[in-house]
């Protein structure tokens, strides 16, 4: 017993609860599939981001003689049907896929966080008509309402990825309301009134810090999801205009080299996956290292 | 109207407060919980309120009425003159750097993503426009007041024990220099080595800014150390109030008695058995209360009159006022304590 107590009063600065980001970057850093994560979707967002720089060749750039080339050394994936060089489009394919996520994502966020605090925060009857709008839209099968959308609008990555963040934007509202609700019970939020503080400078100094974990974690899957969408409209022939490339179009347009050259699939295919595949790490790691509901043992 | 009324005038004056919650319940009739219950009291400038009583009969509610952190139902309170109930929402914010409170938790009242300094500033930015940087020295200043070190203000809460965390929210509280502080039970999650401190410190301060406090507490003890006056709370209503030393020596109201009978003895051998009263059962539903006195349900002196009508307030002897049937039917006390007279139990 007096062990026990002891034990607990050396390490105080380590209190469960703490918020310490010291704490915080000490847990992500051992776990190691999320720093692999990180470093992996750092590598591909730098050389997406620096394409024009690093990549061999220009994405339209064709070479004639080598079409449906495997990897050489001049062509290092192979080249498409065009004899366009697989690498410098998936660098620069990158670019596409990765803004389209962040974009759908960033619209998620513009409409769901500050609606979500609202409804949290105010509760009765603003929550009440948020919920049940919120509700409705959820309804919508993301990539499905996103095809109408395109369907009304014409092709246009812009606008599919906008209609994506609308779909996902009441994802966001129930992650945010709901840790909202939890914070507001708190002492601290009621310290905060009986000060005088105004409800805007209540949510948005008291809550949102507060909130910061579950909707972190949450941002980083919704960015997977997104991806994978854009992906999929892509391939579809809905997302980004040939020739931009962006991952899903290049895997859409490997498709029909698949029988005589695979390789073409293959690479935007593990390009994808490997991206949607660190989001989701980075997700988990964040959620083990910032989460307090799911900590194990106490 | 001349300065002499003016001062006079008690600093908080509350009359016949009620606050209830509503629950509201699918196919039920809506459950209704009447917390506070008809209360009155008034706390002078520099004066020291104990209020007391067990879990649930109402005490935290007052202080968060007085606040005006949760509705009211009906009754006047009156800060400084001004009526409360009636000023507008702007109004309010403007009064509350007037009034501040401290609150049971230490661990919880601190938000725990904003530094000491981000929390003590906040009354700063709020009411005086200051930002944090233009606020720092007057932090410095605070922590200083409170006897913790300035060069704790970039610290998180997490990196405090309780009773400094303490230490941090009353400096918050002092910040803008309020009349009135409400203790909502401000020394009850501490051990009681740092009770004693906090105690001394928010006397001190009292002295030092003729502070008036609203204090809210379970442990008696503590109460009669700080309280200049004690109102003893039941089932939402106040039973018994008066000046600290005679409701703690003489008490007027059966269930004041029973609550300091409960008082531990230092000494168990001088412990007094027979003296101890013992309340059976709980705490009435406050969304059903009892007919007549609140107290009826458990009080061992209880009458038939007890069980239908609503004792009034009587004076007591020796300063405060008690509502309780004994002093006018059966053996009318008359203002006298339970101590002087010879009450037999009833049952």
């Amino acid at each position: 017993m007096s062990a026990d107590t002891a034990m607990m009063r050396e390490p105080s600065v380590q209190r469960p609860t703490a918020p310490g980001i010291k704490r915080f970057l000490r847990r992500f850093a051992s776990n190691k599939l999320a720093i692999t994560a990180t470093v992996l979707l750092g590598v591909l967002i730098t050389t997406s981001l620096a394409a024009p720089l690093l990549a061999p060749y220009p994405p339209e750039a064709i070479d004639v003689v080598n079409r449906l080339a495997g990897p050489s050394p001049e062509h290092w994936l192979g080249t498409d049907s065009l004899g366009r060089d697989t690498l410098s489009r998936l660098m620069h394919g990158g670019r596409v896929s990765l803004a389209a996520a962040a974009f759908a994502v960033s619209i998620a966020i513009t409409f769901g966080v500050p609606l979500g605090l609202i409804a949290g925060y105010l509760g009765s009857w603003v929550d009440w008509i948020m919920g049940r709008g919120a509700d409705v839209l959820m309804t919508f099968p993301a990539v499905i309402l996103a095809i109408a959308i395109i369907a009304a609008t014409g092709p246009g990555l812009v606008n599919a990825m906008a209609a994506l963040g609308v779909v996902y934007a009441p994802r966001l509202f129930r992650v945010v309301r709901g840790a909202t609700l939890a914070v507001r019970e708190e002492t601290y939020v009621e310290a905060s009134v009986s000060i005088g503080t105004p409800a805007y400078s209540i949510v948005t100094r008291r809550v949102l810090p507060n909130i910061l974990s579950p909707l972190l974690v949450q941002i980083s899957l919704m960015l997977a999801a997104a991806l994978l969408a854009e992906a999929a409209l892509s391939l579809l022939g809905l997302g980004v205009v040939p020739p931009t490339p962006s991952w899903g179009n290049l895997l859409g347009r490997g498709f029909t080299e698949i029988r005589t050259t695979p390789l073409l699939v293959w690479f935007p295919g593990i390009a994808i996956a490997l991206a949607t595949l660190c989001f989701n790490l980075i997700g988990d790691g964040l959620r083990d290292s910032l989460g307090r509901e799911t900590r194990k043992g106490d | 109207m001349s300065q002499q009324i003016v001062s006079s005038q008690p600093l908080v004056e509350v009359k016949d407060l009620s606050v209830t919650f509503s629950k509201k319940r699918l196919f039920k009739p809506t459950r209704v919980v009447r917390a506070v219950n008809g209360v009155s009291f008034e706390i002078a400038q520099g004066e020291t309120l104990g209020l007391v009583g067990e879990s649930g009969s109402g005490k935290s509610t007052i202080g968060r009425a007085l606040l005006k952190l949760v509705p009211m139902e009906s009754g006047s309170v009156r800060f400084d003159n001004t009526e409360l109930t009636t000023i507008s929402r702007a109004e309010m914010r403007r009064m509350r750097r007037r009034m501040q409170m401290v609150f049971q938790d230490p661990y919880s009242s601190l938000d725990p993503s904003a530094t000491v300094a981000a929390s003590i500033s906040e009354p700063f930015r709020v009411h005086e426009g200051l930002s944090a940087k233009q606020a720092w020295s007057r932090v410095q200043e605070l922590l200083e007041v409170v006897g913790l070190r300035p060069s704790h203000a970039n610290r998180y809460p997490y990196e405090f024990s309780g009773g400094q965390r303490q230490r941090v929210a009353i400096a918050r509280a002092l910040a803008l220099t309020p009349h009135l502080i409400v203790c909502d039970e401000a020394v009850s999650a501490l051990d009681v080595s740092t009770q004693n401190q906090v105690i001394n410190l928010l006397e001190d301060l009292r002295d030092e800014f003729d502070l008036s406090y609203l204090f809210i507490a379970h442990d008696l003890a503590i109460v009669r150390h700080i309280a200049h006056r004690v109102a003893v709370m039941y089932l939402g209503h106040i039973v018994e109030s008066g000046p600290a030393e005679r409701t703690y020596q003489r008490p007027a109201h059966p269930y004041t008695q029973a609550l300091l009978s409960a008082i531990p003895i230092p000494n168990p051998e001088r412990s007094n058995r027979a003296g101890r009263i013992l309340l059976r059962g709980d705490l009435p539903d406050p969304a059903n209360p009892p007919s007549g006195c609140p107290f009826q349900t458990r009080c061992p002196y209880a009458m038939d009159v007890c069980r239908e009508v609503m004792p009034a307030m009587t004076a007591v002897d020796g300063g405060g006022q008690v509502a309780c049937h004994l002093q006018t039917a059966g053996p009318e006390l008359n203002g006298r304590s339970l101590m002087d007279a010879d009450v037999e139990v009833v049952r």
